[in-house]
């Protein structure tokens, strides 16, 4: 963990997030309907629902790249004010992992280590593709890495500014077992580390073995929010088909 | 509707009534007789055509810089109207240049940078109407751009027009031509209100649907 | 990989995140080159067939040369711009660029010098090609030329890159570029032309095409600058 002597003054930092009564509406469109939890450091939050429950919204919102149209969201106590030193501190892995096809993966490591202000980014990008296990290929364009290859890279951009925040949309999309297997050792790993982690998912037996508290959204509505979820796939299947009136937990 | 709203309807009415016999009193002009009373209307038209744009572009950068929805909307109703006036602007233009000049354009720089600052009134609403959502700071964007613009877009059309051979001289017209203009001014001005008045509306009521919409599904 | 223990600035200075993207953006152009040959080689089929519509007896219309160039120049910057951001919307890579804790002004900086350094690119081959095609004299005064060029490309460019940044998630984007472009960049097309078609004359003016360059630069400052303001703004959801 961090002492505070190594942390410079001027450095955000927070241990919780909270998220307070959050809406979101586009238009007429509800994605987001009064949701709120927390999270706090060394937490693995997994955010569970069908397409369409707002789990991308609300990752948006966490990131700050959404603000929401009520609620709000405070991040170790401190609203969100727009300002970079926050975006500086969380990571994103989207659903679309956010890579330059043309770049290889050390150049993609390398630009987004200088975007973050990473000190000696070539460093720092030989130690992310070391930690991808892709130390052999990191000259290769990414274009022709399989999707778990791109997908170790893109976390290892995620996590290259060693962010408090760290938000996962459909992480385990596309992975074959022993991928999703890598990523669940490595998300541990990070929950060691003192990150708070949340995931948006739908890939339940993988959720399983991996959560410490689980949120579940259904039509942008915080149906269910379970501390150390067990057989998340009868729960899922009793909350998501439970009437909608009973569904305010 | 606000209280004052019929009322003002019905004397702008009235006053549009009027006024053709107020205009047809007014004196002839030496050299084009009848047809130059068309001026009655076309420069009026053309002050709410100024009008139009500067308060769809101070909203804009209000709605920019707040992001309130009443700014936005009344962004968007007045580029309505800056195409509306600008169509009446560029439609009484013509009408009397053809009985002036002989012709129905000309390049002169007023009228081409009239044109141009049409154009991006439509640009506006077409980025309203195909843009999809988030569209309303997009727009917001492109019409504080377009303001800006104004100056730039005379100054350079004034000095590309010089270019080529004069056509015609634009005639000075006094620009004092005394009750019947000024009555046409006022009338043209409560037009712009009350248009504006009633398009915002539509657009309060159409935001408090959404709300309800929305709150519909709480 | 402790969250919180390295020490840095917590935000990314202005230049340095410039520099980052631009050249980003040049090694992805130079690896694949698409978007600088597509670009050219329409540029040259549109002076082409601008040629072929325009030209009388062997010769282009008074002051023709200077127009086909810089419609070439508007409708392949438009197709640039539409391409290079459709770039960043693939893997979403833009949004990417948003979370940054990077002063978001910075990134329409980096982007709008890449523009500028392919359109110079191309005019680059394209000048010649209208000089020697038209027999236009327009390399008689280079250094105006030059001033000309640049200028009036940096205002396509500055609003430009702007408004593609905007529409990047819009629906017909690619429609709704050119819409919005072109008539906000009347002014930079005649200072452009006149200019340019000032320097071929065998007259030289150099008073007129010192006009033209001031309002070309007054066009570009105001522009960029109103840019700058605006980008955070358009770009937050």
């Amino acid at each position: 963990m961090s002492d505070a002597s190594s942390r410079p003054s001027a450095a955000l930092d927070f241990t919780d997030i909270s998220v307070e009564d959050v809406s979101r509406s586009f238009g007429r469109r509800r994605a987001l309907s009064r949701v709120s939890f927390r999270a706090a450091q060394g937490e693995i939050l997994g955010i569970l629902g069908p397409n369409g429950a707002g789990k991308s919204t609300l990752l948006g919102i966490l990131a700050t790249l959404l603000r929401p149209t009520a609620g709000r969201v405070c991040y170790g106590g401190m609203a969100d004010t727009g300002g970079a030193a926050l975006r500086g501190r969380i990571g994103v892995l989207g659903h679309d992992l956010f890579l330059y096809p043309e770049l290889t993966a050390r150049e993609n490591l390398e630009f987004f280590a200088r975007l973050h202000a990473v000190p000696e980014p070539a460093h720092a990008a030989d130690e992310a593709l070391e930690r991808a296990g892709l130390g052999a290929r990191g000259d290769e364009p990414v274009s022709t890495f399989s999707r778990g290859m791109r997908q170790r890279v893109a976390l290892e951009r995620a996590l290259i500014h060693q962010p408090r925040l760290l938000l996962l949309d459909e992480p385990f999309t596309g992975l074959d077992d022993a991928s999703a297997s890598a990523l669940v050792a490595r998300l541990r790993e990070l929950r060691q580390g003192g990150a708070i982690l949340v995931v948006a998912t739908h890939d339940l037996e993988v959720a399983d073995r991996l959560l410490d508290h689980a949120l579940f959204l259904r039509e942008g509505r915080a149906a269910a929010s379970i501390a150390q979820p067990k057989h998340l796939r009868s729960t899922y299947q009793d909350v998501m088909t439970r009437p909608i009136d009973g569904a305010r937990a | 509707m606000p209280k004052w709203f019929t009322p003002a309807a019905i004397l702008c009415g009235l006053m549009f009534i009027i006024s053709p016999v107020l205009i047809a009193r007014a004196p002839d002009e030496a050299a084009m007789g009848m047809v130059y009373k068309i001026y009655y209307y076309h420069m009026p038209s053309a002050w709410m055509f100024l009008l139009a744009p500067l308060v769809c572009g101070v909203s804009s950068a209000l709605f920019l810089a707040r992001g309130r929805g009443e700014d936005d909307r009344r962004a968007w109703a007045a580029a309505e109207l800056t195409v509306l006036f600008g169509a009446l602007t560029l439609i009484t233009g013509p009408l009397w240049a053809r009985r002036a000049w002989g012709t129905w354009w000309v390049w002169d720089a007023r009228l081409t940078s009239s044109l141009v600052g049409w154009m991006i009134g439509w640009a506006y609403l077409i980025l309203r109407r195909y843009g999809g959502p988030g569209s309303d700071k997009l727009a917001a964007g492109v019409a504080l751009f377009g303001a800006v613009n104004v100056p730039f877009i005379f100054i350079s059309v004034n000095y590309w027009r010089t270019i080529h051979p004069p056509t015609t001289i634009v005639p000075r017209l006094p620009v004092d031509m005394g009750v019947p203009l000024w009555f046409c001014v006022f009338a043209f001005l409560l037009l712009f209100i009350l248009l504006m008045t009633m398009r915002l509306r539509l657009e309060v009521a159409r935001t408090r649907l959404d709300a309800l919409y929305v709150a519909l599904d709480e | 990989m402790t969250p919180g223990t390295a020490a840095r600035p917590p935000a990314t200075p202005f230049w340095r995140t410039v520099w980052t993207v631009l050249r980003k953006d040049l090694t992805v152009e130079m690896r694949s080159g698409e978007i600088a040959y597509t670009t050219l080689f329409f540029a040259a089929s549109c002076v082409l067939i601008f040629a072929f519509a325009l030209v009388k007896e062997g010769k282009a219309p008074e002051g023709g040369a200077a127009g086909i160039l810089w419609i070439a120049i508007l409708f392949a910057g438009t197709l640039a711009l539409g391409r290079a951001f459709e770039r960043e919307r693939q893997a979403e890579t833009l949004r990417a660029l948003l979370l940054a804790p990077v002063p978001r002004p910075a990134i329409y900086v980096g982007k709008l010098l890449g523009i500028v350094a392919l359109l110079v690119a191309a005019e680059a081959v394209l000048l010649p090609l209208v000089d020697f095609l038209f027999t236009a004299r327009l390399f008689v005064h280079p250094f105006w030329l030059a001033g000309i060029v640049v200028t009036c490309t940096v205002g396509l460019a500055s609003v430009g890159t702007l408004f593609a940044a905007m529409l990047v998630r819009t629906r017909s984007r690619d429609m709704l570029l050119p819409v919005l472009l072109y008539p906000i960049v009347v002014p930079v097309i005649i200072a452009g032309v006149q200019g340019t078609a000032a320097l071929a004359q065998p007259a030289f003016d150099e008073a007129l095409v010192r006009f033209w360059l001031l309002l070309l630069v007054t066009f570009d400052i105001v522009f960029v600058v109103l840019a700058l303001w605006t980008f955070e703004a358009v770009m937050s959801d």
